[in-house]
């Protein structure tokens, strides 16, 4: 489903954040991509947006190659993705509900469609109640949940979360990554990228390492190391 | 397709009433572009106006002597009839001379006196002569002294009020190219200080529209309530601007003219009170008589000002 091939993204010759990287991601798999700060994860899933060019390679999301998208046609394809932040991204004028709807909106689903599929992924995050409330009114956590319902809510074929725990305690860690399993386990692909140890090693899923910008591991049942 | 517009729509105006603040300061300083143009065109009007009422003013008479046929009067006043350059020509004939000057001098019993102890009347009949532009009484001169009427015309005086006719043609061309200049500067600032407040207030949103792209909105929808509340600014800003007008003009009336002196590039002559000077038309009847082509003309200015600029401040962050 997705295929990187021999993928580089070279900032400037000081600075090389991918090198090389090859991988493929099988549908409904569970992939987490970890690393240091600094080892490329972001940069991995900014290419993988084509939020930016790769300096070589390339990469495929099925069989469209994502650097070859045209620029009109980028909102068609990221619709068939979630996107998941550590920052949330939400927009700040809109309410929680209405975060969810502007995805909807964006890719012109009806008002009938919008007012059945809103509640139901709120319910899912177990956001119900905090529906009007605006994300500066909404904890960490809370913010965190809003954001994993807008990327769900256009059932998305896959979900790429950029250490969407990274802001969060432990015990909100452990929510957000339930949920995550659970909307895998409903069939929708994953790729997290972390550097939460606890994470990654009670998850069992496969995990790819990247260190200094080239992948250094990539196992089935992954840990952990560095 | 109708749903997104729809959408946009309702959008672009809860964006703007969420936006307060930032919307009203946009309004304003757009009602102040606005209310630039309103003023440049206001001041045209004036400027046209009184350039054309001081060019109504300058004439030449030809000045008969008394003994001249009214006949070969008549010649004279076709042939320069004919002329394209001349506007208006009107006889004065010596009884007519004379009533005017009578009246003129009703008060003076010394004139009057005179007159009557002169018994026949010392004036010559005269031909007043309008050119359509100041510029042509040099050549009606040329065409009145190439003709063999010398022993009828007593003096043209074109050559006495050649120095004042060659002055008003200077003046008139150099307010003209100046009126024009004001109204390009002063324009082109007005519209960049409103393009650059929508710009600051779309900056703010830069990172909303970096997120609507991550989201999977497409640039079109995107842009669509920046567009929409372009559209407010620019009709409420042309709805204010009008009403800003409106007062001055109908406190004013008379005066009005000062209002815009300082657009008016005419140098003020001491003694003559400047509305008599300028000779303007009433300003506030001409606002009501033309108060939907005006508005018309704000509205659209003060729409093509919102919408574009918001087309291109949200240029710049949509291509992520």
């Amino acid at each position: 489903m997705i295929y990187f091939d021999r993928v580089s993204k070279v900032y400037s010759p000081t600075s090389v954040a991918l090198d090389e990287v090859s991988f493929t991601i099988e549908p409904q798999e569970f992939v987490s991509i970890v690393g240091q700060s600094g080892a490329g994860k972001s940069t991995l899933l900014k290419l993988l947006l084509a939020e930016e060019r790769p300096s070589s390679g390339k990469v495929f999301f099925e069989s469209l190659d994502m650097h070859k998208v045209r620029n009109e046609d980028l909102p068609r394809v990221r619709r068939r993705m979630g996107i998941v932040f550590q920052d949330y991204k939400l927009l700040p004028t809109k309410t929680a509900y209405e975060n969810i709807a502007f995805a909807m909106e964006a890719s012109g689903k009806t008002e009938e469609e919008i007012q059945q599929d809103v509640p139901q992924v709120l319910e899912l995050v177990g956001l119900m109640d905090k529906a009007w409330h605006f994300p500066s009114e909404l904890s960490g956590g809370e913010l965190q949940r809003v954001a994993i319902a807008r990327a769900i809510v256009n059932r998305p074929d896959v979900i790429i979360a950029d250490e969407p725990t990274g802001n969060l305690d432990p015990i909100n860690t452990w929510e957000i990554i339930n949920l995550l399993e659970k909307i895998n386990e409903l069939g929708t692909t994953v790729v997290l990228a972390t550097h939460d140890k606890e994470v990654i090693n009670s998850l069992k899923k496969r995990v790819i390492t990247l260190e200094k910008g080239k992948m250094v591991r990539d196992e089935k049942r992954g840990r952990y190391i560095l | 397709m109708l749903i997104q517009i729809k959408r946009n729509v309702i959008q672009g105006f809860v964006n703007f009433w969420r936006n307060g603040w930032v919307s009203l300061a946009t309004v304003l300083i757009m009602v102040v572009t606005l209310f630039v143009f309103g003023s440049l065109f206001f001041s045209n009007v004036i400027l046209t106006s009184s350039l054309e009422k001081l060019a109504d003013k300058v004439d030449i008479n030809v000045y008969f002597k008394v003994t001249a046929n009214e006949n070969e009067i008549m010649d004279l006043q076709s042939s320069v009839e004919k002329l394209p350059e001349v506007k208006k020509i009107s006889y004065i004939s010596r009884d007519q001379a004379l009533k005017n000057f009578r009246e003129k001098h009703s008060e003076n019993a010394l004139i009057t006196q005179s007159l009557d102890e002169l018994g026949d009347n010392p004036l010559g009949a005269s031909l007043n002569i309008n050119a359509k532009d100041p510029n042509q009484y040099e050549s009606i001169s040329k065409f009145l002294e190439s003709q063999n009427y010398e022993s009828i015309i007593d003096k043209v005086n074109y050559h006495e009020n050649r120095k004042v006719i060659e002055g008003l043609n200077s003046m008139i061309k150099s307010s003209r190219a100046s009126g024009l200049t004001s109204t390009i500067v002063l324009g082109i600032i007005a519209v960049l200080v409103a393009f650059n407040t929508i710009r600051l207030a779309i900056y703010t949103s830069k990172d909303e529209i970096s997120i609507m792209r991550l989201v999977g909105a497409t640039n079109a929808y995107i842009r669509g309530p920046f567009v929409m509340e372009g559209i407010i600014h620019g009709i409420l800003a042309a709805a204010i601007a009008m009403a800003v007008f409106w007062v001055p003009l109908s406190l004013g009336r008379e005066n009005i003219v000062l209002l815009f002196l300082p657009f008016s590039p005419i140098p003020d002559v001491s003694g003559v009170s400047t509305s008599e000077f300028y000779g303007g038309p009433n300003l506030f009847n001409y606002f009501i008589s033309n108060f939907f082509v005006i508005f018309l003309l704000l509205l659209i200015l003060g729409v093509a000002l919102g919408v574009i600029s918001s087309l291109i401040a949200t240029r710049r962050y949509l291509k992520i």
